[in-house]
């Protein structure tokens, strides 16, 4: 599948100058950028230049103090993460945020509590509503499993698995939710070349099967320049390109950015 | 060899879901509910309905409780006595209050009211977490014990300030023999450890281990704090309550409201430690070691023929139980339930070692 015969839509979500700080720090300033729908949008840049806390911006856990971000259609200043989760943007984190004491299963079923709505008295007597429910949406887990190739791994506790399969967990838990806008922070860091792959392609089949919009971090620029339709390159919170892989490569600033310049 | 899974199929997700997957655990429950229920009754004495049973039901049934705080949302509380006491004392004055209110409602509501009670107690926790917690619970042990003294309403003004109660009666039963009390409290229990189960392997048990996990990321995923935390205590305290109304009303028949202090807060703590946090199972198994124990070390010594002082066997007991307490926590720190584990495992390729 080549770029050019992919649909990619309107804009999905607007960010508009964005500024954040933390006391003294500024983490981002005046970033505007929009991510379209059906896209894969890459945000790049060196270590601390503010992408995570761009991601964290999105998804309501930071409030930046000045901007906007349109989302849908819907501009907002701030939102509490649960309301991001409930109009469909789902994430995963740099460092794994899985609940480590509970299996595979729990795990994805969890990611999927959204979309069900068993209460209290009703989950305590189970027989009935609850248990329809409860076997509804694990079919749905189900083809997630299978999807993502974690069949043997569904009844053990993530704790206990290696540390690429946590990653494909987190994924699938993020993939629960079905989500309209996914947010991936470095899905690839500390991965062999095989996992790397392996999470490339099943990155590349949810854009293309499900429709889902992503909007990823990543350090590898193999496979940034691969899998990404356009790239966001940040540094020291401000943004110093943005466009298709080939633009943004041959980018003066970026290149100074990643390289080094003289003074 | 008896105990395995290999050739046993499941076809739904419906089967691959039930409490018991295997038909040996089936079996084995039944069994255990069929010397409960029938077994026990017949052989029991009432030494050891009153001494052992019976408060091995209500004090499991608040470790139950317990543990869905603790051991699945991951708030420490220490206020386990108080809410006890809160669910004796509506219990009592719905029982005294109004009469001929039928004694299932009165639990429900006893523990409706100590979940309201919880709920409030549970407000820091949307602010605070760990022992910071524990400390800010600390405040409802020592405010409520003082409250149930303090407002004499509570208590009719009660010269004494002893709470006494009346005789049970369910739709024509009367609940007088401690046999009769002791297949009321294990009804209870069971129904409400199955509701427990249930909880925990739907929904609001996903929800509540969640933020135990990572709230951060139990957030993130859409699961609202607020609720999750708000509805574990309001559980966990309806659960506390009902063993709260229990414990006066099948084993103690009378007490002083300030009973309900710190010691059984500890004890209940204790239990779920000892027993495992995070499981049911194992919240039967620490009450039943904590309760036991001392009931054994004051009995063994004198069968084996040493005649040991009163005072000797008491302190001895003390210091045998902390011994104890530290050896579990070291060799097993996930608790009884974790070792129960860990056996069915092992059985499940006996004799071979894997």
């Amino acid at each position: 599948m080549s770029v050019a015969d992919k649909k990619i839509g309107d804009v999905l979500l607007k960010v508009e100058n964005i500024s954040l700080s933390f006391g003294g720090v500024k983490a981002l300033s005046d970033i505007s950028f929009e991510i379209r729908e059906h896209e894969v949008l890459a945000i790049i840049g060196p270590n601390g230049a503010g992408k995570s806390s761009m991601l964290n911006c999105i998804n309501g856990f930071y409030h930046p103090q000045q901007g906007t971000i349109t989302y849908r259609g819907e501009k907002r200043k701030q939102m509490k993460p649960h309301e991001a989760a409930s109009h469909g943007i789902a994430r995963t984190f740099q460092n794994i945020a899985l609940f480590k004491g509970m299996s595979t299963l729990d795990n994805i079923m969890t990611g999927r509590l959204l979309k069900m709505k068993a209460g209290l008295i009703a989950s305590a007597f189970y027989k009935g509503p609850a248990e329809r429910e409860q076997i509804v949406h694990r079919e749905f887990c189900e083809r997630i499993i299978d999807f993502l190739e974690i069949q043997a791994i569904r009844k053990v506790p993530v704790g206990r698995l290696p540390y690429g399969l946590q990653k494909r967990v987190e994924l699938a838990r993020a993939l629960a939710a079905e989500p309209t806008l996914l947010l991936l922070d470095e899905p690839m860091a500390g991965m062999n070349l095989e996992e790397k792959q392996d999470m490339c392609r099943f990155i590349l089949d949810v854009n293309d099967e499900f429709g889902t919009t992503i909007c990823l971090i990543e350090h590898d620029m193999g496979v940034v320049m691969d899998i990404s339709d356009r790239v966001v390159v940040l540094d020291y919170g401000r943004k110093i390109g943005d466009g298709v892989p080939a633009e943004v490569k041959n980018n003066q600033a970026v290149i100074d950015a990643y390289l080094g310049v003289q003074h | 060899m008896l105990y395995r899974e290999s050739g046993q199929y499941k076809t739904t997700y419906g089967a691959d879901q039930a409490i018991f997957t295997i038909p040996q655990d089936r079996v084995f429950f039944a069994l255990l509910m069929l010397v409960a229920f029938v077994g026990i009754p017949l052989v029991a004495t009432n030494y050891v309905y009153t001494a052992l049973l019976i408060p091995f039901l209500c004090l499991s049934l608040a470790a139950l409780g317990l543990n869905i705080l603790t051991g699945y949302c991951g708030q420490l509380s220490l206020g386990t006595g108080a809410f006890m006491g809160v669910g004796a004392v509506a219990a009592w004055n719905l029982a005294t209050r109004v009469p001929d209110l039928n004694l299932v409602v009165i639990f429900i509501l006893a523990g409706l009211v100590t979940a309201a009670v919880g709920m409030f107690f549970g407000l820091p926790s949307l602010r605070i977490k760990g022992f910071y917690l524990a400390v800010a619970t600390l405040a409802a042990q020592f405010f409520l014990p003082w409250l149930f003294v303090k407002w004499g309403w509570l208590t009719n003004h009660a010269a004494s300030g002893v709470i006494t109660v009346p005789p049970l009666t369910l739709l024509g039963w009367s609940i007088d023999t401690p046999m009769e009390k002791y297949l009321f409290a294990l009804g209870v229990v069971a129904i409400l450890a199955l509701g427990a189960k249930n909880m925990i392997r739907s929904n609001p048990g996903r929800q509540w281990m969640a933020i135990r996990d990572m709230d951060i990321a139990a957030e993130i995923i859409g699961i609202r704090p607020v609720v999750a935390k708000l509805t574990a205590f309001a559980v966990s305290s309806f659960y506390i309550g009902v063993a709260g109304a229990l414990y006066l009303f099948v084993y103690l028949g009378s007490a002083e409201p300030d009973g309900f202090g710190i010691n059984l807060s500890f004890q209940a703590l204790f239990m779920i430690i000892i027993g495992g946090l995070g499981s049911i199972l194992g919240s039967f198994l620490g009450a039943f070691f904590i309760l036991l124990l001392p009931i054994f070390l004051t009995r063994v010594p004198p069968m084996l023929g040493f005649d040991l002082s009163t005072a000797l066997v008491s302190h001895l007991e003390f210091m045998v139980f902390g011994a104890l307490i530290v050896f579990f926590l070291i060799v097993e720190p996930h608790g009884l339930a974790r070792l129960w584990q860990i056996t069915k495992e092992k059985l499940r390729v006996w004799p071979f070692p894997y």
